[in-house]
């Protein structure tokens, strides 16, 4: 395959990763939570199904089965960790921004942990040739466009139309917005943040997964997931909490963080081994412009929810 | 003709902690009847309001809808019960368009279709006469148009029970006219609403019936045909009032404050001031009217010195003349320059002149009193800070619409507060305390401002002791200028007569006062001129004695209806 389809190829696979951490941020912000546990909850989705298919990678289950029971594992796990996120921000009301960084640190830490015990050749090997459906086998990066790639590009443009063009999504977006008015039109803010979050934290939790097992599909690979997980974060910014947007976002963030590994085949551009780490900083760069154009523009349209990183109580005044 | 009960309240109570909010409160609406509930800030109306909305529950007592008694937990149960209310604060989502607002929350079958809903409110629009545009977005609103929006909410959610808390607040009186014929619509059509207010006026213009609440109980319910404005105020207050602001006529004004083409454009490109000219002048009150918004706050804080890109002029006359020149405000090298300049002169009327005279001399002249100022002393306040202008000698008070933003310190008590204003005073870099705290407690005991201490913060005193509290700090320095914007917002009558009465008292002693006001009752019967603002744009300056409500509201709003013509 030529070279450049493979480059963009990947970096599309790459960006899948992204494209789940900031949908799932972006339902949780929408809700009015600036969630910095996303990272955090990434390992943990990643961890949670590799837990799972460490038990059944070698039963002989149907493959679909595994397939499914993995991603559970993932959301499972994910899921929890948004639980605890809502409980302690929504119901006890805690910071924000101070309850994220903690999960972040636990989820972090509990993945290493988790993921130490357990065999490659049981949870990896096996298993990884089934989520790569249909393309498994292949030698070039197509191989990675597999079940959960195509899952990550539904599930953004799921939320969009959710978001934007139902009465549930009308709903969501009030209660970040303004949660008190939300309340007075007889709202009930307290579930609508609880599922925000709990389904955000579920869907970031699959990009951890895919990354472990589908993308990168190695056995370190746990080791440089939490760094995506910021960078999911930033993508939210870049999209403009539009879910859809991350598919292109994603993409973009893709090109730019593996152009590293692929400039050196322009004969003309020397890159140093020094240089390498400089290119993949483009991702913050390019964010921190778009970030600039945006609050130029200063259109109320794409500025965050007005009442993100607020906890929200009925009888304050 | 047979009236039907709509809603009932049978002895209800609500406390907040130690606070009794609403007690025992008995209260019946009819069906096609406008209910006024008249009373003080604080006496417990919005609370009351807000247990028949679902914002709050009661401890104790009986909600009858219809005759049946039902529990209003949340305000999805008063929706099911057809109660809707319309807050003073208008619960509206900013990024959404009307329509979007108005179908929040609702539960209804079938799919969700923006356009159906769009078709819905016109519809309702059309049948009790509102202008509204479905699709346009609430930031771009105007308050009155928010305020439509707010009550086709609550019609289309199907209320049959409407309670307006403060309608008439924000608007201009052509919009509360234009609001009273939208609300005697509805009456005719069956519907009940309940009007929180606090004008009296505005109680007899438009309500059948007045409910007067004070310290949260039910004092009585009258008939508007059979009350006046003075029974009603003596319910209200429990004791007789007089209402009256004792003007006087001016007192020789000169100029203090001249502004000439005064231009400002927002950091957003917003061109919020537009060539403004006018003269405050001592002595005197000069209002300032305009829809909220227009350019008030921008036009004081300019002055202040808080704007500093703005074009134009702002000239202080410094009142100094055949007054003593000092060292006070002035190095020695100014005195110099100002001598040159022939500034001077000495009690014999001849001019002084420093030509040839070492520093020492000078200072020793200077200081023995007998060099005075020939003129007024004219000071371009233009692009200096606050701390520049006072620095000059220009005794400039301001009173900020936002007391705890701008004014006060909210978590800080009225000793600290007090500081604010003197932090650089004091010794070695160590604080002036004394003096603040003796100023802090002559507020307390002139103003009678009921506070635990000097130290409690003032964020925990009611809306009414924090003005008082502002105000008095700023009085306390002696003003020259005098601006205090909006400064009875959410404050009761007594209170608010209070701060007429000090604002009266300043005038008389010489200092010009400026008051943005929105109550253009008030305006009309304390200040001496008006100056009427319209996005940023002076569109005239009337006598308040003569000028009628109706010119100055038309004044208010007439560029903006000129402008939609052009369009």
């Amino acid at each position: 395959m030529n070279i450049w389809l493979n480059f963009l190829i990947d970096s599309l696979a790459f960006g899948a990763t992204f494209m789940y951490g900031s949908t799932g941020e972006i339902l949780t912000e929408k809700a009015g939570h600036l969630n910095l546990g996303i990272p955090g909850i990434m390992c943990m989705g990643g961890a949670g199904g590799c837990l799972v298919l460490n038990m059944i990678g070698k039963s002989g289950l149907p493959g679909f089965l595994i397939v499914i029971l993995g991603i559970l594992g993932a959301l499972t796990l994910s899921m929890l960790c948004g639980l605890i996120y809502s409980f302690l921000t929504v119901s006890l009301r805690a910071n924000q921004n101070v309850t994220g960084l903690a999960l972040t640190t636990f989820g972090v830490g509990l993945m290493k942990v988790i993921m130490i015990k357990l065999d490659a050749t049981v949870y990896l090997v096996g298993p990884k040739q089934l989520y790569r459906w249909p393309f498994a086998g292949r030698q070039d990066s197509l191989q990675c466009l597999g079940v959960l790639f195509f899952l990550a590009v539904i599930v953004a443009i799921v939320s969009s139309w959710v978001l934007f063009r139902t009465k549930a999504g009308l709903h969501l977006r009030a209660v970040g917005e303004n949660p008190a008015t939300a309340d007075a039109v007889g709202i009930n803010v307290t579930k609508y943040k609880y599922l925000a979050t709990c389904i955000g934290s579920g869907i970031a939790g699959l990009g951890g997964f895919y990354y472990i097992i589908d993308y990168m599909a190695s056995q370190e690979a746990y080791l440089s997931l939490e760094a995506f997980g910021w960078l999911s974060i930033a993508l939210v910014i870049f999209a403009l909490w539009r879910p859809h947007v991350t598919i292109i976002g994603s993409t973009v963030f893709g090109v730019l963080f593996s152009c590293s590994s692929y400039i050196t085949n322009i004969s003309w551009i020397r890159v140093t081994m020094a240089m390498k780490p400089l290119l993949k900083m483009l991702p913050y760069v390019v964010t921190i412009i778009v970030l600039i154009i945006s609050s130029v523009r200063n259109k109320r349209e794409n500025q965050p929810p007005q009442s993100l990183g607020l906890a929200y109580f009925r009888e304050e005044r | 003709m047979e009236k039907q009960l709509a809603l009932q309240l049978r002895g209800i109570t609500k406390r907040f902690g130690n606070v009794l909010a609403n007690s025992h409160v008995d209260l019946d609406v009819y069906r096609g009847e406008i209910l006024a509930i008249l009373g003080e800030n604080g006496c417990g109306k919005t609370t009351l309001m807000n247990m028949i909305a679902g914002i709050y529950f009661p401890d104790e007592g009986q909600i009858f809808v219809d005759g049946r008694e039902v529990v209003i937990r949340s305000p999805k149960d008063a929706f099911d019960h057809k109660i809707g209310m319309i807050h003073q604060h208008f619960k509206l989502v900013d990024l959404f368009t009307a329509a979007e607002n108005i179908v929040l929350g609702t539960r209804e079958e079938g799919r969700y279709s923006l356009k159906d809903v769009n078709a819905r409110v016109t519809g309702i629009a059309h049948k009790y006469g509102f202008h509204i545009d479905p699709q346009k977005k609430i930031y771009d609103m105007s308050v009155s148009e928010k305020q439509t929006v707010e009550i086709i909410k609550v019609l289309y959610r199907g209320a049959d029970i409407l309670i307006l808390d403060e309608p008439t607040a924000v608007l201009t009186p052509q919009e509360i006219t234009r609001l009273f014929d939208v609300l005697r619509r509805m009456r005719a059509d069956g519907k009940s609403i309940i009007i929180i207010t606090h004008k009296l006026h505005e109680v007899l213009e438009v309500s059948d019936r007045v409910a007067i609440l004070r310290r949260g109980e039910h004092i009585a319910t009258v008939n508007t045909a059979e009350t006046n404005e003075s029974q009603l105020t003596e319910l209200m207050v429990g004791k007789k009032v007089s209402l009256n602001i004792d003007r006087t006529l001016p007192d020789h004004p000169t100029p203090r404050l001249d502004v000439t083409h005064l231009d400002l454009h927002s950091a957003e490109g917003l061109h919020v001031l537009r060539d403004i000219s006018f003269t405050a002048n001592g002595g005197e009150i000069l209002g300032i009217a305009g829809i909220a918004g227009s350019g008030q706050r921008e036009l004081l804080e300019a002055i202040a010195g808080l704007q500093p890109q703005i074009t134009g002029d702002i000239i202080f006359h410094n009142p100094k003349k055949d007054k003593p020149v000092t060292f006070f405000h002035k190095s020695m090298k100014r005195v110099k320059e100002l001598g040159a300049q022939g500034m001077f002169h000495d009690k014999n009327m001849k001019p002084v002149s420093f030509d040839g005279m070492s520093a020492g001399a000078i200072k020793k002249w200077v200081e023995s009193g007998d060099v005075l100022f020939k003129e007024d002393e004219l000071i371009d306040l233009k692009a200096k800070t606050p701390l520049e202008i006072r620095q000059l000698g220009v005794r400039l008070s301001f009173v900020p619409e936002d007391r705890l933003g701008m004014g006060l310190v909210g978590s800080m008590g009225i000793t600290d507060n007090m500081m604010l204003r003197s932090y650089r005073k004091g010794r070695a870099g160590f604080l002036d305390r004394k003096k603040p705290k003796e100023l802090a407690e002559e507020i307390i005991h002139d103003l009678e401002v009921s506070t635990p201490g000097v130290n409690s913060p003032v964020r925990r005193l009611s809306g009414g002791n924090v003005q008082k509290v502002l105000v008095g700090r700023e009085i306390a320095f002696t003003p020259k200028v005098l601006m205090a914007a909006y400064p009875v917002r959410g404050l009761d009558i007594n209170s608010s007569y209070t701060i007429y009465n000090l604002l009266n008292k300043q005038k008389e002693s010489g200092v010009a006062v400026i008051f943005v006001g929105e109550d253009l009752d008030v305006l009309l019967e304390l200040c001496d001129r008006i100056l009427v603002i319209n996005s940023g744009a002076v569109t005239g300056i009337v006598d308040a004695r003569t000028a009628t409500k109706e010119e100055i509201g038309l004044m208010m709003t007439k560029t903006d209806r000129a402008r939609k013509e052009d369009a």
